[in-house]
């Protein structure tokens, strides 16, 4: 990896080593005098911190494996030993367990500090697919993970999740029993989940590697996202960051301590305290907080796609590309535009109309026709969630990276960064809780709906059915779940195009001494 | 074999060993694919999970109105009684309403006895209405918690997000007390 000349090391023996195989060397330039933006603020603490977390839970996890059993009969019983019996078992699986929500907090805002500050950019697009890549693993492990104590929610999380893959038109049911290895989630399922969740973590690692690597090729961004331009923009690694790097890490661990030692369930959820029963299923499953979100996009999709609003969408991608994405529509003349976007739109809505009221018999309406059912449509919303992020640096190529330059782009990306928020409210609630409701109606008919009947007994039907209006979960969870995908897919190429930003520094450390003049030091 | 014997007709440079180059990878290529098979395929069920298909179940034991729940496969089996009222409410149901298009004759062997899967056809959990105390939903029959999807008194998909009514299981009379579902 090193060629070309090489510094000698006065130790004799680093000497021997690194004449040899030059990992010195190499930890020396990539570690040590690495030149490294010099105006990092405490958000770039978190790629560290995560790499920090990667190495915690293999550390951990390899030991736990040590003490678990990964049979149905055997599994839940084995996690309790290690809590109760197992010395130290306690500190080692709250570790493990809590590590893997903290492990996320630090990649959630790790991803966040790239959106924000446009990390994503030319030329690091690369650095960042493998990003997502990791992000994708890191939710598997997670996942599998997840199940291994063999409580309630790990059974009927992984049922609910792996049943997923069913949704998928033909082949669906096959996937799902070659997933399980029989007919329901059971032994030959958890064996086979431990020696996954056993392996992805050294992919996670070998991929971090990649990531890294594709790092110290481009260099870091940083909260100016205006290029290293010389010197004296930056400062080399060691001490600087490393430093830098392992205060946010003792801060960090500091945080993390308190919910591995006075809350270490605090994340989890008691029904996996009672051992995996497959007759009876949780009344209220919900995933980890971290997957909540995409469990929202996931609920979102309550309606089938028919065939009038497949159309629909396929005319308003087709509008979306030409006159959205493209400066100049490549196929179409600049009229077709309106006809695109009224027709597909009319489409949309009528086939949305037509779906919620099934009772019409329009034809090619009804809910077993559609191409896409509720459930695939759900399916493929929460993985089109994730894939988007593989695109994001094309969906926005606005020259200007950071958002401190971009004032429309920055309220936009907090706005977006508040959805997911409430998108994990959402994710976290019943489907069908309602937040607000108002009945117009006969007042008898009002009270028995507000009592619990959602059908209004037979014997005493009141002439007229009251109208209810009504906001529930479900709805929030569609309106958020729009403006995600509004904001990848509309919001920020638009913006791309049209927005000014504001003027750049000259360089790094011009930006630098300009604020410290102004704070008078 | 010499290296550069051209290819007479074409004179794109191309030479046979390049030919024969694409169709040993290729060959590789395909080979290492259909080694993999194997490997995959031990990942579907086993022999003995296969070998767990039949069960036999005495309804003796169980008197009208009542249910019973036994494994199969793994996965709970609904064993419903029913009453002359479910079933009438079941037969009045038009067909044509439904999201799937089943009538009651056409999910039961005999009409008292009812018997699905009871595995909710939407994301698999298992809806509750075993137990009288437990919530049967709007339509008497079963009611899933998880995404609220609600069955009626033959297990037909009446409200909620699944797609299916609860699947039957290929079952058949032995006696008049007896079915052997499998």
């Amino acid at each position: 990896m090193v060629s070309g000349s090489r510094e000698k090391f006065d130790n004799p023996v680093v000497e021997w080593v690194d004449s040899r195989l030059p990992v010195f060397t190499i930890l020396q330039k990539e570690y040590g005098v690495f030149p490294t933006p010099k105006n990092f603020n405490y958000l770039w603490n978190f790629g560290a911190i995560a790499m920090i977390m990667l190495m915690v839970m293999i550390l951990t996890g390899i030991i736990l494996a040590m003490h678990y059993t990964a049979d149905t009969k055997l599994a839940f019983d084995s996690v309790d030993r290690i809590t109760r019996d197992v010395n130290g078992g306690w500190l080692l699986r709250n570790i493990h367990m809590n590590g893997a929500s903290f492990f996320f907090i630090a990649v959630y805002i790790h991803i966040f500090r790239g959106m924000y500050y446009g990390s994503y950019k030319r030329p690091r697009e690369l650095l960042w697919i493998l990003g997502v890549v990791i992000f994708l693993l890191m939710m598997a492990t997670a996942f599998i993970g997840y199940v291994l104590p063999w409580g309630q929610m790990s059974l009927w999380g992984a049922t609910v999740i792996t049943n997923l893959f069913s949704a998928i038109p033909f082949i669906g049911d096959s996937i799902v029993t070659l997933l399980w290895g029989g007919f329901a989630v059971d032994n030959p399922t958890l064996t086979r989940f431990f020696a996954l969740h056993y392996l992805l973590p050294f992919v996670i690692l070998a991929v971090v590697f990649l990531h890294v690597w594709a790092l110290h090729v481009t260099g870091s961004n940083n909260p100016l996202g205006i290029d290293v331009k010389g010197p004296q923009d930056t400062l080399p690694f060691n001490p600087y960051y490393t430093y830098k790097d392992l205060f946010g890490v003792i801060v960090f661990f500091i945080i993390y301590s308190v919910f591995i030692f006075y809350m270490p369930d605090a994340l989890g959820h008691p029904d996996n305290y009672i051992p995996a029963n497959p007759l009876v299923t949780p009344p209220h499953i919900v995933p980890e907080w971290y997957f909540l979100p995409f469990y929202a996009i996931l609920r979102a999709v309550t309606f089938n796609i028919n065939i009038y609003m497949l159309v629909g969408l396929v005319l308003l991608a087709v509008f979306m590309v030409e006159f959205i994405w493209r400066h100049k529509p490549r196929y179409l003349g600049k009229g077709s535009g309106g006809v695109l976007l009224l027709v597909g739109g009319g489409l949309t809505l009528f086939g949305l109309i037509c779906d919620a009221n099934q009772g019409w018999e329009i034809p090619l309406t009804a809910a077993k026709e559609a191409p896409i059912s509720a459930k695939l449509g759900g399916v493929l919303a929460m993985f089109g969630s994730i894939a988007l992020l593989f695109i994001l640096p094309w969906l926005d190529n606005h020259p200007i990276r950071s958002a401190r330059f971009r004032p429309l782009f920055r309220v936009f990306v907090i706005l977006f960064t508040l959805s997911v928020v409430i998108l994990g409210y959402a994710g976290s609630q019943p489907a069908d809780k309602v937040y607000w409701s108002t009945c117009f109606g006969e007042a008898q008919a009002c009270k028995q709906l507000a009592d619990g009947h959602s059908e209004i007994p037979h014997g005493d039907k009141p002439t007229k059915e009251p109208t209810v209006l009504k906001f529930d979960n479900t709805m929030l969870a569609q309106i958020f779940t729009g403006f995600y995908f509004f904001f990848f897919l509309i919001i920020l190429p638009l913006l791309s195009r049209f927005e000014k930003g504001r003027d750049l520094p000259i360089s790094i450390h011009q930006a630098v001494m300009d604020k410290h003049k102004k704070a008078g030091v | 074999m010499s290296a550069d014997i051209k290819n007479k007709d074409q004179n794109d440079g191309e030479t046979r060993r390049d030919f024969m180059q694409l169709l040993a990878a290729a060959f590789g290529g395909v080979g290492g694919a259909v080694a993999l098979l194997p490997m995959i395929n031990s990942l579907n069920p086993a022999k003995d999970t296969l070998a767990l298909a039949t069960v036999e179940v005495d309804l003796s034991d169980v008197g009208v109105g009542q249910s019973k729940t036994v494994m199969w496969r793994g996965k709970p089996i609904f064993i419903r009684h029913r009453t002359e009222e479910e079933i009438k409410e079941a037969e009045a149901v038009d067909v044509a309403t439904l999201t799937d298009k089943e009538s009651d004759d056409e999910r039961v062997k005999r009409k008292e006895w009812l018997v699905v899967i009871g595995v909710c056809t939407h994301l698999g959990c298992i809806p509750q209405g075993q137990k009288p105390s437990d919530n049967h939903g709007d339509y008497n029959g079963w009611f899933c918690s998880c995404h609220g999807s609600q069955y009626d008194t033959a297990g037909r998909i009446r409200k909620g997000p699944a797609p299916k009514n609860l699947y039957v299981p290929p079952y058949k009379f032995i006696s008049d007390t007896k079915i052997k579902i499998g």
